[in-house]
């Protein structure tokens, strides 16, 4: 089995390069640490496309088993958790597909929408708006918030946004361009604060209500 | 710099990719629009709140659940 060589212009080969090199060498407890280090990170992204939490519990588990199946065609030019992503994206569209009866689902389409690309909502937000709400009432929020979002702009913004991919290895886990990403964070990222200003905006005074009339 | 402008350049700012020239026009369009000063500001906010809160936790009994299964298929050979 050949080895994988370091990605090209890096000066440290990434970690998950020997991890993925003793499972080829048929060490399966390796295979067991890369799983416990990305189990979480791709139960989100299936959750975000699927929006159900049985399919989001079987694509993770598909998507490690496609993985080690097909370790032989991992060529080691990208990143392994990019590679990962693109398997896990994958499967959560097809679970997708099945639950809608066959309608196409597609992570690269765009949706054409103003909403939020122009800011409507002004108001400021209150200080740490977030500690008006205990923790699972703004957990409600933030999911109730991002589920209205298309496929693409989710997964987009959490692979961005919440787990700090750079924008070329999101394009790359995507099979989107460069431009196409950086487009859906902008709307994503517009999109979802104008939504959360309902819940965080800050409260007028009665004072300065009774002001304005 | 107009607002459309600025907001073009929203996400280059938020993630610290703007050169120091750009960065000066940018400043210096917020210092004077309120609007832009609040949308960034709640912008970066947004991806705080979303970076720092869990919202599809896995319970640890699925979690080992999960890795059980994955790792007995993957014994087995898939």
């Amino acid at each position: 089995m050949s080895t994988i060589q370091p990605i090209a212009g890096e000066l440290e080969p990434h970690p998950d390069v020997a991890l993925v090199d003793r499972v080829r060498g048929g060490d399966v407890s390796a295979y067991d640490t890369l799983v416990r280090k990305y189990d979480r990170q791709i139960f989100r992204i299936a959750q975000h496309i699927t929006q159900n939490r049985e399919d989001a519990e079987d694509v993770m588990q598909d998507a490690f088993l496609k993985a080690y199946e097909k370790l032989d065609q991992f060529q080691g030019n990208s990143k392994f958790y990019t590679w990962l992503v693109r398997i896990a994206v994958n499967e959560s569209l097809m679970r997708l597909r099945k639950r809608r009866t066959g309608k196409m689902v597609s992570i690269d389409e765009d949706i054409e929408t103003d909403e939020g690309s122009v800011p409507r909502d002004l108001a400021d937000w209150a200080p740490d708006p977030e500690q008006n709400y205990n923790r699972s009432e703004l957990a409600e929020i933030l999911r109730k918030t991002i589920q209205g979002l298309p496929p693409g702009f989710k997964v987009v913004f959490e692979l961005r946004d919440v787990q700090g991919l750079s924008t070329e290895d999101t394009a790359e886990a995507l099979g989107l361009s460069i431009p196409a990403v950086k487009s859906r964070l902008l709307r994503a990222r517009l999109q979802l604060r104008e939504r959360l200003s309902r819940y965080f905006r800050k409260k007028k005074l009665p004072a300065e209500a009774r002001n304005e009339k | 710099m107009t607002c459309t402008e600025f907001l073009a350049l929203l996400d280059d700012l938020i993630d610290d990719s703007v050169t120091t020239e750009m960065r000066a026009d940018l400043q210096q369009h917020l210092h004077g629009c309120e609007h832009c000063e609040v949308t960034l500001s709640t912008t970066r906010k947004t991806i705080e709140i979303y970076r720092s809160n869990e919202i599809y936790d896995m319970p640890p009994g699925l979690r080992e659940r999960l890795h059980a299964a994955i790792m007995a298929r993957c014994k087995k050979g898939c």
